[in-house]
């Protein structure tokens, strides 16, 4: 069997009847007057690879940030794996999160950001393994050791010792995907994660996106630019604008078969 | 040439009170500086507001007074002994430049970039653990060039300590040249070289803490 038959098959999973590990229930966000997300309802299944594009400024960075606790819902509830995200119950009754109860629920989400977020005084090793030690209180040995072999996984064995000041964008982006994902998540987020690079060095990060993706497991949420890349790795494409969801479906409905004048335009910019 | 002689090793026995001054006051000096910078940026508005009247107060006087206050008005006021004029100049200076260097410790921490937070709360971490190991590595660097700065400083204020009796370098010069006013162009030349003595390794000090500051850091 070829790497392809068996993208494929991941691929036409059906995730439909899955039960939602995240649940987005009419999410607003407003940034002072400016009201960016207007009533956003998505699913995200387990294992399942969620593509969200749209023009810049139709709030597709906002959404998985207020996933990953960056940026707090204006109004509406975001449920993972069961639990309210943004809201705890106390005394019977709905009061914000508090940084305790956060914590307790992003456990399973990881992020990857465009500008990368390395940390400039630890060395990559460092970067990846200070997590798991402190965060997930996994002995030091073996945070390392896994540390190690995610970095080779992302073809930076080589570089352990070296501080990201001394890598490429390219690299370092890989250096963000491994620490990200030595916290072993369900769900990752990828905040157009090649925005920030040379182009010839957008390829090897796409690479290790496709490899995490062909493992399966974990659910991915990616907003990105990359139009062909979002149509072979992704089960489903979100296409939102003007802060509503306004075309969703498999890359084939999205992006081939839409009658949505406005998703039309859009990618119309990125066929040339 | 004679003079010289003659002012150097008076001048000398001085020396040991000027570094204990201030070893003390920026040991004490740091200290506040860092709680107070800390305070500063806490949740609590009460601490926040708190912290904000100390730092405005202390930098809005005179260092002078504030050591007239220690030593001479506040064991009368209240009845408070504190003991020693060691202990008045040592407090006076640190927390004066206790609430100059919380502004340092403040800005520091603020001006590290905003990423290096989020990508901290993405792993998971508690707010104790992103300050540790992410923010103030980061920030500390960033410090030390203003640190240096003002240990510079700090240097030249222990010299007030002389005005309550205390028996640093000044203090030993201004004594000599009572008895001996003639001298006085050479005393006063001599306490400087002691002085700028005294503040260059602390320079070179700076000057290597500025290099290190400019690496591993990223900041907004």
């Amino acid at each position: 069997m070829t790497d392809t038959t068996i993208k494929k098959e991941i691929k036409k999973q059906d995730f439909s009847q899955m039960e939602p590990i995240v649940k987005y229930e009419d999410i607003h966000k407003a940034f002072g007057d400016v009201e960016v997300l207007k009533g956003i309802n998505l699913d995200i299944r387990p294992g399942e690879k969620v593509a969200l594009i749209g023009p810049s400024g139709s709030g597709k960075t906002t959404i998985i940030r207020m996933l990953m606790t960056l940026e707090e819902p204006t109004s509406g509830e975001i449920i993972v794996d069961g639990k309210n995200l943004w809201h705890m119950e106390k005394n019977g009754q709905l009061v914000p999160a508090n940084e305790k109860h956060l914590r307790a629920v992003r456990g399973n989400i990881g992020m990857v950001f465009q500008h990368f977020n390395l940390f400039p005084h630890m060395t990559i090793l460092e970067n990846c393994m200070t997590a798991p030690i402190h965060v997930q209180k996994e002995s030091k040995a073996s945070a390392k050791q896994r540390s190690i072999e995610m970095l080779e996984k992302v073809g930076l064995g080589d570089k352990l010792d070296n501080y990201p000041n001394q890598l490429s964008g390219g690299q370092k982006q890989r250096v963000a995907m491994a620490r990200a994902l030595v916290m072993r998540p369900k769900i990752m987020l990828f905040d157009e994660v090649t925005s920030a690079l040379d182009p010839e060095l957008v390829g090897e990060v796409l690479e290790v996106i496709r490899d995490i993706a062909r493992e399966g497991e974990m659910a991915m949420v990616l907003v990105t630019h990359e139009m062909e890349f979002a149509q072979e790795i992704a089960d489903r494409i979100v296409f939102l604008d003007n802060g509503v969801i306004a075309e969703e479906g498999s890359p084939s409905e999205v992006l081939e078969h839409s009658k949505n004048e406005r998703l039309a335009s859009f990618l119309s910019r990125f066929r040339s | 040439m004679n003079t010289i002689t003659e002012v150097f090793p008076v001048l000398l026995k001085g020396m040991n009170i000027t570094i204990i001054v201030l070893v003390l006051s920026a040991a004490l000096g740091y200290l506040f500086a860092f709680i107070a910078g800390l305070c500063r940026l806490s949740n609590n508005v009460f601490l926040r507001k708190f912290t904000g009247v100390y730092v405005e107060v202390f930098r809005g006087t005179s260092l002078i007074v504030q050591l007239f206050w220690f030593y001479y008005a506040i064991p009368m006021l209240f009845n408070i002994n504190l003991g020693n004029d060691l202990l008045a100049g040592v407090l006076a200076i640190a927390l004066n430049y206790g609430a100059y260097m919380s502004e340092v410790v403040r800005g520091s921490i603020l001006s590290v970039a905003n990423g290096q937070t989020e990508a901290a709360t993405a792993l998971n971490m508690n707010r104790f653990q992103k300050m540790r190991l992410v923010i103030l590595p980061q920030a500390i660097k960033m410090m030390l060039p203003e640190f240096g700065n003002y240990l510079i400083q700090m240097l030249k204020a222990t010299s007030l300590v002389s005005l309550i009796g205390m028996t640093d370098i000044l203090y030993h010069g201004n004594l000599l040249r009572s008895s001996e006013l003639s001298m006085a162009p050479t005393i006063y030349f001599l306490v400087l070289v002691f002085y700028f003595i005294l503040a260059l390794p602390l320079i070179f000090l700076t000057r290597k803490m500025e290099s290190i500051s400019k690496k591993g850091v990223a900041s907004q």
